[in-house]
């Protein structure tokens, strides 16, 4: 296979990387974009620790070939926030101390990033189903449920501050 | 955590940027022998001078040294807290180094749940001798007695007249190239400030935004991907692999064949895998003949056994009106860690810089230094993160495969991670056990009798020479395999935990020991006292069921040992045991306790599960637990370690099994060795810390594998089925069903 140049608009910046179009997309992001968010745990859609969000969606980034997400939208962990200036789930995580090894967790929060980005206020049974292709050795899977809950206690002031405004 | 620039670490860097009072530490141990310690101050036993430990530069910032590395148990914070406490500063003025050859004491392995009492007793004693002796320092100076001067929490002396004085100041002028005092006075547990309260995890920050936080974030200039070429599964190797096609490759740098080693390296991941999936597509043969029967219980007794006895006591005891025999199994289980196995290495001609995420560095060089015939001290090997490990995976044979590889590339820095299905493949398995155990009641309820008879292979097998990582035996001429032997009791190997806290008359308890393993094993996380506390427990159990007894009480009534007692209470009272309804033959409550190899961390766990009758499938509902782990010095990181340690020993016990053919093993993937996902893990669980700030530390990590076994297996059984082998599957579950056809 011949190494073509593509673009790829990741966290809102566009990227110009050349790379094999079957190449997936979770090496680029990790080789040649130096992203960390992404890990490699199975390399078959197994465990979700590969998860990003594509045109707003959850997908396993080791699965998805990177010609397949020219011209759409990737976000990881890093486009959330960072560790000076979290994002709200990413708070929440870290309240809730939501992490043993670490290892699997920034793909747990893209996949509840993209459940709150479609359902502001999902109920546990929802929580739990969003978040069942992703698997944690460490058993932080409990914590999880209960950083997911706190963001979205946590966007439901935000949003009822934003209201309540002039 | 960060790696910014881990290449420039050569070894010239290491001693100008100031740590030569370190080195010298290290090579001046033989010169004179230090005041002996305590046998409790563990570490610090082997590495006695402080400087080891604890630095203070002119400017004041302190740097801390472990031996342990942090594997996602919190020891980087645990250990910041302790060493902040005891120097009274806040913890974010300690700078703390964790596994280093060339910088930190030998502390051996990060096993066990040692690292507390090794590691964080011997900083709390060097960073209070270190506070003796800034105290000292200031009294002298100011010609006052140490008395009248005391630490001020933020990196000061303050003497009661109102001068101060900065760490800094006085460490300017100060040694601290002495041998730890034993000792010396701690500070108050009435007076701590970091220690005991829950601080956010130092290492967690990174890990949720994407910083660089694990090894497999470490990309130096110039670095090269590699993947080796095996076979499916230990046993087995590959016939033919077209090696002279993959080398024509475009993007393909080199590949590297000795012996029947082979390693391909690219300039990207991609090209590696895909080049490495071609070289697969050969037949494999076996390698080894397979030695696998079905009957786990009949095929791990046909072993040849070497008899290690645990105790034979003989004490007076009533008759005996009943006697109740089990045997209990569990098959193989895999480490089953989230992230393959991954190393980097670089050699520069002269050194070997190794970064891994083995739990044991040390070790590491040693096998290193000897499959490459490099000095130990050319082997700079350096621990970095990786997935959680939970024991040996494939951390130490990655880290040498991928030495091997860089040392026939000078220059390059060579980045080798495994392939989910090598891990599944390769990986040294957690050993399947048996158990058989018989105990017998007197007319009133009082144990008479007690017997556990376990067949295991050892436990530990973490290599320490070239021939005990699977390229030592790939090369030509393979290098000699390791000789082992079990981890001798109180820590106990397949046998740990096999001695019953409770105080019983008449006990015979024996290991036969397995030297011939039918498939490679090492340490899982509790090691045997996953299967020896389950099967303890649910003997306990089956007692009080045949004497018709509450298990609580038939507990209480042998224990003698009040810590043991109170964690029993403490969850039993939490769970609201003594009004809980009775098994129905749906809903069941269950108990399990242990202390962890007689010696760690108590943990009493008392759970609610509902039995899916038609589905076979157990509903985990409620699970409490308490602990006593002596002095908590994170509760929260506590509450973290216990309540992981729930859901997988969950996961083992109910749904975990190795599978394999005459081929070699089949679970080679998340598919063919699924693990408990969220739809299966509890609704709650609440864990209770008994806090003891007087006392020692005695680690956590393990404490909750073997109580939360037995909790599940007799929540069960008062759910109405006793089931004895693991795991715990829905198919098993609905056999034993139709077998007793409870009614409902
Ligand atoms: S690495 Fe993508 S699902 Fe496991
Ligand atoms: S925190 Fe380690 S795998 Fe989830």
């Amino acid at each position: 296979m011949k190494a073509r140049l593509s673009t790829l608009n990741v966290n809102g910046a566009d990227h110009r990387v050349t790379a094999d179009p079957s190449t997936p997309l979770l090496y680029v992001l990790r080789n040649d974009l130096r992203l960390n968010g992404a890990k490699y745990g199975c390399g078959l859609g197994q465990c979700g620790s590969c998860t990003v969000q594509v045109d707003g969606a959850a997908v396993f980034s080791c699965l998805i070939p990177v010609a397949a997400v020219q011209g759409r939208r990737v976000r990881t962990v890093e486009g959330l926030g960072t560790a000076a200036k979290p994002g709200i789930l990413q708070q929440a995580f870290a309240i809730e101390q939501a992490a043993q090894c670490g290892y699997c967790t920034a793909g747990m929060i893209m996949r509840a990033q993209a459940l709150l980005d479609q359902t502001p206020a999902p109920t546990d049974a929802m929580i739990r189903a969003q978040m069942q292709p992703n698997l944690c050795r460490c058993g932080t899977q409990l914590r999880v449920l209960r950083a997911v809950h706190r963001a979205v206690e946590m966007l439901r002031r935000q949003s009822a501050h934003a209201h309540s405004g002039p | 955590m960060r790696y910014d620039a881990p290449l420039s670490l050569t070894r010239r860097s290491v001693l100008t940027a100031g740590a030569l009072t370190v080195a010298f530490a290290f090579v001046s141990r033989a010169f004179g022998q230090p005041t002996a310690l305590a046998e409790s101050q563990s570490s610090l036993k082997n590495t006695p001078w402080l400087d080891a430990w604890i630095r203070v530069d002119g400017d004041g910032h302190i740097t801390v040294f472990t031996g342990k590395a942090e594997l996602g148990q919190g020891i980087r914070t645990a250990l910041t807290q302790v060493a902040a406490e005891e120097l009274d500063v806040s913890p974010s003025g300690i700078e703390l180094i964790t596994a280093d050859t060339w910088r930190t004491p030998d502390e051996g392995l990060t096993a066990g749940s040692h690292s507390m009492q090794d590691s964080g007793t011997a900083i709390r004693n060097a960073a209070a001798n270190v506070r003796m002796r800034l105290t000292e320092a200031a009294a002298a100076a100011w010609g006052t007695s140490a008395a009248a001067i005391a630490t001020t929490g933020d990196g000061h002396l303050g003497h009661r007249d109102g001068r101060r004085v900065s760490y800094g100041e006085l460490a300017r002028t100060l040694s601290l190239h002495v041998a730890a005092l034993a000792d010396v006075p701690l500070r108050d547990p009435a007076q701590f400030r970091t220690v005991g309260t829950p601080l956010p995890r130092l290492d967690i920050p990174a890990k949720l935004t994407g910083e660089s936080a694990f090894l497999s974030d470490l990309r130096p200039p110039g670095m090269l991907h590699a993947r080796v070429v095996r076979g499916p599964s230990e046993g087995t190797r590959l016939q033919s692999p077209d090696v002279a096609a993959v080398r024509a490759r475009p993007g393909v740098v080199n590949v590297i064949q000795a012996g029947s080693f082979i390693a391909v390296v690219a300039e990207h991941e991609w090209t590696a895998i895909t080049a490495m999936r071609d070289l697969e597509r050969t037949p494999a043969v076996r390698s080894a003949p397979v030695t696998l029967s079905d009957d786990l219980f009949a095929g791990l007794q046909r072993l040849p056994a070497q008899e290690i006895p645990v105790l034979d006591t003989h004490g007076e005891a009533a008759i005996a009106v009943r006697a109740v025999t089990a045997r209990y199994t569990r098959p193989w289980l895999s480490h089953g860690s989230i992230g393959p196995s991954c190393a980097l290495a670089h050699f520069d001609g002269t050194v070997m810089t190794l970064w891994t995420h083995s739990q044991g560095i040390f070790n590491v060089r040693r096998f290193v230094a000897e499959l490459l015939s490099l000095a130990p001290q050319n082997v700079h090997v350096i621990h970095a993160e990786g997935a959680g490990c939970y024991g040996q995976n494939g951390a130490d044979d990655v880290a040498a495969d991928a030495a091997f590889i860089a040392k026939a590339m000078p220059g390059r820095p060579i980045r080798l991670q495994w392939m989910r299905e090598q891990e599944f493949g390769w990986e040294p398995l957690g050993p399947a056990m048996a158990t058989e155990l018989e105990a017998a009641l007197d007319a009133n309820q009082r144990i008479v009798s007690w017997r556990h008879e376990i067949w295991s292979n050892r436990h530990n097998n973490r290599p320490q020479s070239a021939g005990a990582v699977w390229i030592g035996g790939e090369l030509e001429p393979a290098f000699r395999p390791q000789q082992g032997a079990p981890i001798p009791m109180p820590e106990g190997d397949g046998h740990r935990n096999s001695n019953p806290l409770y105080t019983l008359p008449n006990m015979h308890v024996v290991y036969h020991y397995l030297p011939d393993m039918p498939l490679r094993v090492s340490a899982l996380r509790s090691l045997g006292a996953h299967v020896n506390v389950f099967s303890i427990e649910c003997m306990m159990d089956e007692l009080a069921k045949a004497g018709e007894v509450d298990p609580l009480a038939l507990r209480l009534a042998h224990m003698q040992d009040e810590r043991a007692v109170a964690v029993m209470q403490k969850a039993a009272e939490r769970f609201g045991w003594s009004t809980r309804l009775p098994g129905d033959g749906r809903r069941g409550c269950g108990m399990g306790f242990a202390r962890y190899k007689n010696i760690g961390a108590y943990c009493a766990i008392v759970m609610e599960i509902d039995l899916e009758r038609t589905t076979g499938r157990i509903a985990m509902r409620r699970i409490v637990a308490a602990v006593d782990v002596g002095l908590a010095v994170n509760p929260d990181g506590v509450r973290n370690q216990i309540e992981g340690g729930i859901i997988q020993s969950l996961s083992w016990t109910s749904g975990e099994a190795v599978t394999f053919d005459h081929n070699g093993r089949t679970s080679l993937n998340w598919g063919s060795y699924p693990i408990l996902r969220f739809a299966d893990v509890p609704d709650s669980i609440d864990v209770f810390i008994v806090d003891r700030p007087h006392m020692p530390f005695l680690g956590v990590a393990e404490a909750a594998q073997g109580p939360t076994a037995a909790a599940l297996g007799n929540a069960l059984a008062d759910a109405g089925i006793r089931l004895r082998d693991m795991p715990f599957s829905p198919q098993r579950v609905k056999a034993a069903l139709s077998a007793n056809r409870t009614p409902i």
